[in-house]
Protein backbone atom coordinates (compact mmCIF):
# COMPACT_ATOMS: atom_id res chain seq x y z
CA UNK A 1 0.00 0.00 0.00
CA UNK A 2 1.18 3.73 -0.41
CA UNK A 3 2.32 5.46 2.16
CA UNK A 4 0.29 7.95 3.66
CA UNK A 5 1.83 11.47 2.96
CA UNK A 6 1.33 9.90 -1.16
CA UNK A 7 -2.23 9.03 -0.47
CA UNK A 8 -2.50 12.95 1.21
CA UNK A 9 -1.20 14.52 -2.18
CA UNK A 10 -3.50 12.85 -4.42
CA UNK A 11 -6.03 13.48 -2.03
CA UNK A 12 -5.51 17.11 -2.22
CA UNK A 13 -5.38 17.08 -6.35
CA UNK A 14 -8.76 15.29 -6.38
CA UNK A 15 -10.50 17.33 -4.31
CA UNK A 16 -8.97 21.01 -6.44
CA UNK A 17 -10.28 19.01 -9.02
CA UNK A 18 -13.57 18.52 -7.72
CA UNK A 19 -13.58 21.98 -6.89
CA UNK A 20 -13.13 22.98 -10.69
CA UNK A 21 -15.67 21.07 -11.72
CA UNK A 22 -17.95 22.43 -9.31
CA UNK A 23 -17.80 26.04 -10.40
CA UNK A 24 -18.08 24.77 -13.84
CA UNK A 25 -21.29 22.77 -13.17
CA UNK A 26 -22.58 26.20 -11.61
CA UNK A 27 -21.68 28.84 -14.70
CA UNK A 28 -23.25 26.09 -16.71
CA UNK A 29 -26.27 26.01 -14.94
CA UNK A 30 -26.54 30.00 -15.12
CA UNK A 31 -25.44 30.13 -18.77
CA UNK A 32 -28.33 27.52 -19.77
CA UNK A 33 -30.74 29.48 -17.89
CA UNK A 34 -29.86 32.22 -19.98
CA UNK A 35 -30.06 30.71 -23.42
CA UNK A 36 -34.02 29.02 -22.66
CA UNK A 37 -34.67 32.82 -21.49
CA UNK A 38 -33.43 34.03 -24.65
CA UNK A 39 -35.34 30.76 -26.25
CA UNK A 40 -38.62 31.80 -25.04
CA UNK A 41 -37.86 35.55 -25.86
CA UNK A 42 -37.58 35.06 -29.56
CA UNK A 43 -40.59 33.02 -29.57
CA UNK A 44 -43.61 35.78 -29.82
CA UNK A 45 -41.68 37.03 -32.84
CA UNK A 46 -41.03 33.67 -34.98
CA UNK A 47 -45.29 32.56 -34.04
CA UNK A 48 -46.17 36.01 -35.24
CA UNK A 49 -44.00 35.51 -38.34
CA UNK A 50 -45.18 31.97 -39.20
CA UNK A 51 -48.62 32.73 -38.95
CA UNK A 52 -48.45 35.89 -41.14
CA UNK A 53 -46.95 33.79 -43.42
CA UNK A 54 -49.74 31.26 -43.06
CA UNK A 55 -52.22 33.45 -44.14
CA UNK A 56 -50.62 35.29 -46.82
CA UNK A 57 -49.65 31.66 -48.60
CA UNK A 58 -53.31 30.22 -48.13
CA UNK A 59 -55.40 32.60 -48.32
CA UNK A 60 -54.36 35.89 -50.33
CA UNK A 61 -51.69 34.35 -53.18
CA UNK A 62 -52.86 31.34 -55.24
CA UNK A 63 -50.66 28.43 -55.68
CA UNK A 64 -49.25 30.15 -59.29
CA UNK A 65 -48.54 33.35 -57.48
CA UNK A 66 -46.40 31.26 -54.47
CA UNK A 67 -44.63 29.82 -57.14
CA UNK A 68 -43.00 33.08 -58.14
CA UNK A 69 -41.18 33.35 -54.67
CA UNK A 70 -37.53 31.31 -54.59
CA UNK A 71 -37.86 30.80 -51.22
CA UNK A 72 -40.80 28.78 -51.65
CA UNK A 73 -39.81 26.82 -54.37
CA UNK A 74 -39.79 23.03 -54.24
CA UNK A 75 -37.98 21.69 -57.04
CA UNK A 76 -35.99 18.08 -57.59
CA UNK A 77 -33.60 17.75 -55.05
CA UNK A 78 -30.22 17.35 -56.53
CA UNK A 79 -27.62 18.98 -54.01
CA UNK A 80 -28.51 19.32 -50.43
CA UNK A 81 -27.06 21.77 -47.73
CA UNK A 82 -26.34 21.14 -44.19
CA UNK A 83 -25.86 23.33 -41.65
CA UNK A 84 -24.48 21.65 -38.56
CA UNK A 85 -25.00 23.71 -35.32
CA UNK A 86 -22.61 22.12 -32.55
CA UNK A 87 -20.90 23.51 -29.45
CA UNK A 88 -17.01 25.13 -29.63
CA UNK A 89 -15.94 23.59 -26.35
CA UNK A 90 -16.29 19.66 -25.38
CA UNK A 91 -17.29 18.71 -21.35
CA UNK A 92 -20.39 18.25 -22.81
CA UNK A 93 -20.70 14.09 -22.30
CA UNK A 94 -22.36 12.45 -25.59
CA UNK A 95 -23.64 15.81 -26.49
CA UNK A 96 -21.25 16.40 -29.13
CA UNK A 97 -20.84 12.96 -29.96
CA UNK A 98 -24.87 12.65 -30.47
CA UNK A 99 -25.21 15.95 -33.16
CA UNK A 100 -22.14 14.47 -34.91
CA UNK A 101 -23.58 11.22 -35.22
CA UNK A 102 -27.00 12.34 -36.40
CA UNK A 103 -25.54 14.24 -39.17
CA UNK A 104 -23.83 11.42 -40.60
CA UNK A 105 -26.81 9.42 -40.59
CA UNK A 106 -28.71 12.26 -42.51
CA UNK A 107 -25.51 12.31 -44.88
CA UNK A 108 -24.95 8.97 -45.52
CA UNK A 109 -28.62 7.61 -45.43
CA UNK A 110 -31.27 9.59 -45.51
CA UNK A 111 -30.08 12.37 -47.94
CA UNK A 112 -30.30 11.03 -51.51
CA UNK A 113 -28.08 13.45 -52.68
CA UNK A 114 -24.61 15.00 -52.25
CA UNK A 115 -24.57 17.43 -49.36
CA UNK A 116 -22.37 20.62 -48.56
CA UNK A 117 -22.34 20.87 -45.64
CA UNK A 118 -21.90 24.04 -43.37
CA UNK A 119 -20.48 23.80 -39.65
CA UNK A 120 -21.40 25.92 -36.91
CA UNK A 121 -19.14 25.50 -33.81
CA UNK A 122 -15.71 24.40 -33.50
CA UNK A 123 -16.53 20.67 -33.07
CA UNK A 124 -18.88 20.30 -35.58
CA UNK A 125 -15.63 22.19 -37.71
CA UNK A 126 -12.89 19.87 -36.50
CA UNK A 127 -15.23 16.46 -37.66
CA UNK A 128 -15.97 17.60 -40.91
CA UNK A 129 -12.92 18.89 -42.01
CA UNK A 130 -11.26 15.78 -40.40
CA UNK A 131 -13.47 13.38 -42.18
CA UNK A 132 -13.12 15.60 -45.28
CA UNK A 133 -16.28 16.46 -46.17
CA UNK A 134 -17.61 19.12 -48.29
CA UNK A 135 -17.39 22.08 -46.04
CA UNK A 136 -18.21 25.16 -48.09
CA UNK A 137 -18.53 27.49 -44.68
CA UNK A 138 -17.43 27.49 -41.14
CA UNK A 139 -18.61 29.59 -38.06
CA UNK A 140 -16.39 29.27 -35.05
CA UNK A 141 -16.15 30.85 -31.87
CA UNK A 142 -20.10 32.91 -32.63
CA UNK A 143 -19.66 32.66 -28.78
CA UNK A 144 -22.82 31.93 -25.93
CA UNK A 145 -24.01 36.02 -26.47
CA UNK A 146 -24.98 35.20 -30.13
CA UNK A 147 -26.69 37.88 -31.70
CA UNK A 148 -29.46 37.76 -34.64
CA UNK A 149 -27.38 39.90 -36.48
CA UNK A 150 -24.66 37.34 -36.72
CA UNK A 151 -27.11 34.51 -37.43
CA UNK A 152 -28.15 36.76 -40.61
CA UNK A 153 -24.72 36.28 -42.00
CA UNK A 154 -24.58 32.46 -41.85
CA UNK A 155 -28.49 32.78 -43.06
CA UNK A 156 -27.93 34.58 -45.83
CA UNK A 157 -25.48 32.11 -47.42
CA UNK A 158 -28.24 29.16 -47.35
CA UNK A 159 -30.71 31.65 -48.68
CA UNK A 160 -28.37 32.91 -51.26
CA UNK A 161 -27.50 29.28 -52.44
CA UNK A 162 -30.69 28.08 -52.61
CA UNK A 163 -32.39 31.14 -54.38
CA UNK A 164 -29.59 30.89 -56.94
CA UNK A 165 -30.03 27.20 -57.30
CA UNK A 166 -26.84 25.58 -56.21
CA UNK A 167 -28.83 23.72 -53.70
CA UNK A 168 -32.27 22.50 -53.72
CA UNK A 169 -33.03 22.06 -49.99
CA UNK A 170 -31.42 23.10 -46.68
CA UNK A 171 -31.20 21.72 -43.81
CA UNK A 172 -30.34 22.17 -40.01
CA UNK A 173 -28.89 19.38 -37.54
CA UNK A 174 -29.04 20.53 -33.93
CA UNK A 175 -29.47 19.85 -30.06
CA UNK A 176 -33.00 20.59 -29.12
CA UNK A 177 -33.40 21.31 -25.65
CA UNK A 178 -36.19 19.07 -24.20
CA UNK A 179 -35.40 19.30 -20.62
CA UNK A 180 -31.60 19.55 -18.37
CA UNK A 181 -31.22 16.16 -19.16
CA UNK A 182 -32.48 15.28 -22.35
CA UNK A 183 -30.94 16.53 -25.44
CA UNK A 184 -32.41 15.33 -28.73
CA UNK A 185 -30.29 15.97 -31.97
CA UNK A 186 -33.04 17.20 -34.90
CA UNK A 187 -32.77 17.26 -38.04
CA UNK A 188 -35.23 20.48 -39.48
CA UNK A 189 -35.86 21.64 -42.83
CA UNK A 190 -35.60 25.06 -43.04
CA UNK A 191 -35.45 25.38 -46.87
CA UNK A 192 -37.55 25.40 -49.09
CA UNK A 193 -39.81 27.04 -46.57
CA UNK A 194 -43.12 25.22 -46.25
CA UNK A 195 -45.91 27.95 -45.09
CA UNK A 196 -48.16 26.32 -41.87
CA UNK A 197 -52.01 26.23 -41.95
CA UNK A 198 -53.65 29.45 -41.80
CA UNK A 199 -56.04 29.78 -38.43
CA UNK A 200 -59.53 29.93 -38.78
CA UNK A 201 -61.18 33.91 -37.87
CA UNK A 202 -58.22 35.44 -39.70
CA UNK A 203 -59.79 38.82 -40.80
CA UNK A 204 -59.11 40.04 -44.49
CA UNK A 205 -55.95 42.39 -44.82
CA UNK A 206 -54.91 45.28 -46.29
CA UNK A 207 -51.56 44.30 -47.49
CA UNK A 208 -49.14 47.43 -48.10
CA UNK A 209 -47.01 47.71 -50.53
CA UNK A 210 -49.00 44.34 -51.19
CA UNK A 211 -48.84 40.93 -50.26
CA UNK A 212 -46.02 39.43 -52.82
CA UNK A 213 -43.80 42.49 -51.26
CA UNK A 214 -44.93 41.77 -47.24
CA UNK A 215 -44.18 37.82 -48.32
CA UNK A 216 -41.00 38.59 -50.04
CA UNK A 217 -39.23 40.69 -46.69
CA UNK A 218 -40.98 38.04 -44.76
CA UNK A 219 -39.65 34.75 -45.94
CA UNK A 220 -36.13 35.56 -45.53
CA UNK A 221 -36.64 36.49 -41.79
CA UNK A 222 -38.12 33.66 -41.01
CA UNK A 223 -35.65 31.20 -42.27
CA UNK A 224 -33.04 33.44 -39.93
CA UNK A 225 -35.28 33.82 -36.83
CA UNK A 226 -35.23 29.32 -37.58
CA UNK A 227 -31.61 29.29 -37.54
CA UNK A 228 -31.40 31.90 -34.51
CA UNK A 229 -33.60 29.46 -32.64
CA UNK A 230 -32.00 26.35 -33.78
CA UNK A 231 -28.80 27.98 -32.83
CA UNK A 232 -30.32 29.05 -28.99
CA UNK A 233 -31.67 25.69 -28.73
CA UNK A 234 -27.84 24.18 -29.36
CA UNK A 235 -26.72 26.56 -26.25
CA UNK A 236 -29.07 25.53 -23.76
CA UNK A 237 -28.20 22.22 -24.81
CA UNK A 238 -24.55 22.66 -24.24
CA UNK A 239 -24.82 24.13 -21.22
CA UNK A 240 -27.21 21.47 -19.36
CA UNK A 241 -25.17 18.69 -21.10
CA UNK A 242 -22.32 20.33 -19.37
CA UNK A 243 -24.00 21.09 -15.80
CA UNK A 244 -24.89 17.05 -15.72
CA UNK A 245 -21.74 16.48 -16.80
CA UNK A 246 -20.09 18.81 -14.46
CA UNK A 247 -21.75 17.33 -11.37
CA UNK A 248 -21.20 13.75 -12.73
CA UNK A 249 -17.86 14.83 -12.05
CA UNK A 250 -17.89 16.54 -9.06
CA UNK A 251 -19.81 13.39 -6.99
CA UNK A 252 -16.87 11.48 -8.70
CA UNK A 253 -14.41 13.20 -7.24
CA UNK A 254 -16.43 13.42 -3.95
CA UNK A 255 -16.50 9.79 -3.93
CA UNK A 256 -12.69 9.15 -4.61
CA UNK A 257 -11.49 11.77 -1.97
CA UNK A 258 -14.05 9.46 0.67
CA UNK A 259 -12.42 6.48 -0.93
CA UNK A 260 -7.95 8.07 -1.09
CA UNK A 261 -9.10 9.16 3.21
CA UNK A 262 -10.37 5.71 3.72
CA UNK A 263 -7.02 4.51 2.80
CA UNK A 264 -4.78 6.97 3.94
CA UNK A 265 -6.01 6.56 7.51
CA UNK A 266 -5.56 2.49 7.13
CA UNK A 267 -1.77 3.28 6.00
CA UNK A 268 -1.40 5.78 9.28
CA UNK A 269 -3.09 3.75 11.34
CA UNK A 270 -0.43 0.31 9.93
CA UNK A 271 2.51 2.60 9.94
CA UNK A 272 1.84 3.75 13.70
CA UNK A 273 0.77 -0.24 13.68
CA UNK A 274 4.28 -1.22 12.88
CA UNK A 275 6.03 1.29 15.03
CA UNK A 276 4.45 0.15 18.12
CA UNK A 277 5.32 -3.49 17.86
CA UNK A 278 8.77 -2.44 16.67
CA UNK A 279 9.43 -0.63 19.77
CA UNK A 280 7.47 -3.59 21.93
CA UNK A 281 10.00 -5.85 20.16
CA UNK A 282 12.93 -3.99 21.26
CA UNK A 283 11.82 -3.50 24.84
CA UNK A 284 11.05 -7.14 24.67
CA UNK A 285 14.77 -7.77 23.47
CA UNK A 286 16.45 -5.05 25.69
CA UNK A 287 14.72 -6.68 28.65
CA UNK A 288 15.60 -10.68 27.90
CA UNK B 1 -66.46 52.65 -25.85
CA UNK B 2 -63.76 54.57 -27.93
CA UNK B 3 -60.85 51.71 -28.13
CA UNK B 4 -57.54 52.25 -26.93
CA UNK B 5 -54.97 50.46 -28.85
CA UNK B 6 -52.60 47.58 -27.51
CA UNK B 7 -49.28 48.16 -28.46
CA UNK B 8 -46.45 45.21 -28.72
CA UNK B 9 -42.76 45.76 -30.51
CA UNK B 10 -40.77 42.28 -30.68
CA UNK B 11 -37.68 41.63 -32.41
CA UNK B 12 -36.29 38.21 -32.64
CA UNK B 13 -33.95 38.50 -29.85
CA UNK B 14 -36.54 40.67 -27.51
CA UNK B 15 -39.68 41.99 -26.76
CA UNK B 16 -39.06 45.80 -26.44
CA UNK B 17 -42.02 47.46 -25.72
CA UNK B 18 -45.58 46.72 -24.48
CA UNK B 19 -48.36 48.76 -23.43
CA UNK B 20 -52.19 49.11 -23.29
CA UNK B 21 -54.07 51.93 -23.69
CA UNK B 22 -52.34 53.81 -26.41
CA UNK B 23 -53.98 56.51 -28.50
CA UNK B 24 -52.14 56.60 -31.38
CA UNK B 25 -49.31 55.17 -33.11
CA UNK B 26 -47.60 56.47 -36.21
CA UNK B 27 -45.14 53.99 -37.89
CA UNK B 28 -42.60 54.39 -41.17
CA UNK B 29 -44.34 51.86 -43.40
CA UNK B 30 -42.88 50.84 -46.46
CA UNK B 31 -45.25 52.97 -48.44
CA UNK B 32 -44.45 56.42 -46.11
CA UNK B 33 -45.24 57.30 -42.55
CA UNK B 34 -49.08 56.00 -41.64
CA UNK B 35 -50.79 56.73 -38.63
CA UNK B 36 -52.82 53.90 -36.92
CA UNK B 37 -56.18 55.12 -34.67
CA UNK B 38 -58.17 52.94 -32.34
CA UNK B 39 -60.33 50.52 -34.69
CA UNK B 40 -58.10 50.63 -38.00
CA UNK B 41 -58.94 47.98 -40.72
CA UNK B 42 -56.98 44.88 -40.40
CA UNK B 43 -53.26 45.55 -42.25
CA UNK B 44 -50.32 44.22 -42.58
CA UNK B 45 -47.61 46.75 -43.76
CA UNK B 46 -43.76 46.56 -44.05
CA UNK B 47 -41.90 49.09 -42.14
CA UNK B 48 -38.96 50.88 -42.87
CA UNK B 49 -35.71 52.48 -41.22
CA UNK B 50 -37.47 55.07 -39.45
CA UNK B 51 -38.58 56.39 -35.71
CA UNK B 52 -42.12 55.07 -34.39
CA UNK B 53 -44.00 57.12 -32.25
CA UNK B 54 -46.42 55.68 -29.96
CA UNK B 55 -49.10 58.63 -27.87
CA UNK B 56 -50.81 57.76 -25.29
CA UNK B 57 -52.84 60.93 -23.57
CA UNK B 58 -50.05 63.61 -23.55
CA UNK B 59 -46.86 61.49 -23.66
CA UNK B 60 -45.35 60.46 -26.55
CA UNK B 61 -42.88 57.24 -26.85
CA UNK B 62 -40.25 57.27 -29.50
CA UNK B 63 -38.91 53.65 -30.47
CA UNK B 64 -36.25 53.75 -33.66
CA UNK B 65 -37.31 50.43 -35.83
CA UNK B 66 -35.01 49.11 -38.62
CA UNK B 67 -37.21 47.89 -41.01
CA UNK B 68 -39.74 44.94 -40.18
CA UNK B 69 -43.64 44.15 -40.19
CA UNK B 70 -46.46 45.80 -38.49
CA UNK B 71 -49.28 43.71 -37.94
CA UNK B 72 -52.61 45.88 -37.18
CA UNK B 73 -55.78 43.78 -36.25
CA UNK B 74 -58.72 44.34 -33.11
CA UNK B 75 -57.19 47.66 -32.04
CA UNK B 76 -53.77 45.02 -31.64
CA UNK B 77 -50.83 46.75 -32.84
CA UNK B 78 -47.96 44.40 -33.33
CA UNK B 79 -44.71 44.89 -34.75
CA UNK B 80 -42.19 42.50 -35.77
CA UNK B 81 -39.05 44.51 -36.50
CA UNK B 82 -35.55 43.78 -37.55
CA UNK B 83 -34.61 45.45 -34.60
CA UNK B 84 -35.65 48.12 -32.34
CA UNK B 85 -34.48 50.39 -29.14
CA UNK B 86 -36.37 52.72 -27.52
CA UNK B 87 -35.01 56.34 -27.86
CA UNK B 88 -34.02 56.61 -24.05
CA UNK B 89 -31.37 53.38 -24.74
CA UNK B 90 -30.20 55.99 -27.16
CA UNK B 91 -26.54 56.51 -26.96
CA UNK B 92 -25.96 60.01 -28.75
CA UNK B 93 -22.12 60.03 -28.49
CA UNK B 94 -22.24 56.44 -30.03
CA UNK B 95 -24.08 57.05 -32.85
CA UNK B 96 -22.02 60.16 -33.41
CA UNK B 97 -18.99 58.31 -33.73
CA UNK B 98 -20.53 55.65 -35.53
CA UNK B 99 -21.85 58.45 -38.47
CA UNK B 100 -18.27 59.13 -38.45
CA UNK B 101 -16.67 55.69 -39.30
CA UNK B 102 -19.73 55.38 -41.87
CA UNK B 103 -18.98 58.65 -43.02
CA UNK B 104 -15.02 58.00 -43.56
CA UNK B 105 -15.68 54.53 -44.99
CA UNK B 106 -18.05 56.32 -47.73
CA UNK B 107 -15.38 58.60 -48.76
CA UNK B 108 -12.98 55.87 -48.94
CA UNK B 109 -14.77 53.86 -51.25
CA UNK B 110 -14.46 50.75 -51.15
CA UNK B 111 -16.09 47.28 -52.25
CA UNK B 112 -19.88 47.93 -53.49
CA UNK B 113 -20.74 45.60 -50.72
CA UNK B 114 -18.82 47.69 -48.07
CA UNK B 115 -20.29 50.90 -49.77
CA UNK B 116 -24.04 49.82 -49.38
CA UNK B 117 -23.47 48.42 -45.41
CA UNK B 118 -21.67 51.70 -44.75
CA UNK B 119 -24.65 53.84 -46.24
CA UNK B 120 -27.13 51.75 -44.15
CA UNK B 121 -25.03 52.32 -41.16
CA UNK B 122 -25.08 56.01 -41.54
CA UNK B 123 -28.58 56.14 -41.80
CA UNK B 124 -29.08 54.01 -38.92
CA UNK B 125 -26.74 56.66 -37.33
CA UNK B 126 -28.54 59.41 -38.87
CA UNK B 127 -31.76 58.28 -37.49
CA UNK B 128 -30.62 57.99 -33.45
CA UNK B 129 -28.97 61.39 -33.84
CA UNK B 130 -32.10 62.86 -35.12
CA UNK B 131 -34.66 61.41 -32.73
CA UNK B 132 -31.93 61.64 -30.03
CA UNK B 133 -31.58 65.15 -30.12
CA UNK B 134 -35.19 65.89 -30.62
CA UNK B 135 -35.29 64.00 -27.33
CA UNK B 136 -32.36 65.95 -25.69
CA UNK B 137 -33.73 69.24 -26.63
CA UNK B 138 -37.18 68.28 -25.20
CA UNK B 139 -35.61 67.04 -22.28
CA UNK B 140 -34.17 70.40 -21.50
CA UNK B 141 -37.24 72.37 -22.35
CA UNK B 142 -39.37 74.39 -20.46
CA UNK B 143 -42.63 72.42 -21.22
CA UNK B 144 -40.43 69.01 -20.29
CA UNK B 145 -43.32 66.72 -22.00
CA UNK B 146 -43.24 63.16 -21.60
CA UNK B 147 -41.37 61.31 -18.73
CA UNK B 148 -37.69 60.88 -19.88
CA UNK B 149 -35.57 58.07 -17.97
CA UNK B 150 -31.98 59.34 -17.59
CA UNK B 151 -30.14 57.90 -20.63
CA UNK B 152 -27.74 55.58 -19.35
CA UNK B 153 -24.05 56.37 -20.21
Amino acid sequence: MANAREIQRRIRSVASMGQITRAMEMVAAVKMRRAQQRVTSSRPYSEQLRQIMADLATQQLDPDQLAQFPLLQKRPIQNIELIVVSPDRGLTGALNTNILRRATRFILEEAESPVRIIPIGKKARDYFVKTKQNVIAEFVGIGDDVTLDTVRTIADIAIDDFASGTVDAVYVVYSRFVNTLVQRPEVMQILPVEPAEAHEGYADYIFEPTPEAVLNELLPRYVEVQLYQAILDGLASEFSARMVAMRSASDNAKEIVHDLTLSRNKARQAQITQEVSEIAAGANAMAG
Amino acid sequence: MAGKLNVQIVTGERVVFEENDVDMVVAPGGAGMLGILPEHAPLITTLSLGELRIKKGSVEQSILVYGGFMEVAEDKVLVLADSAERAEELDIERAEAARRRAEASIASRESTMELQEAQAALRRANLRLRVGQKRGSRRGGPSGSGPTPAAPG
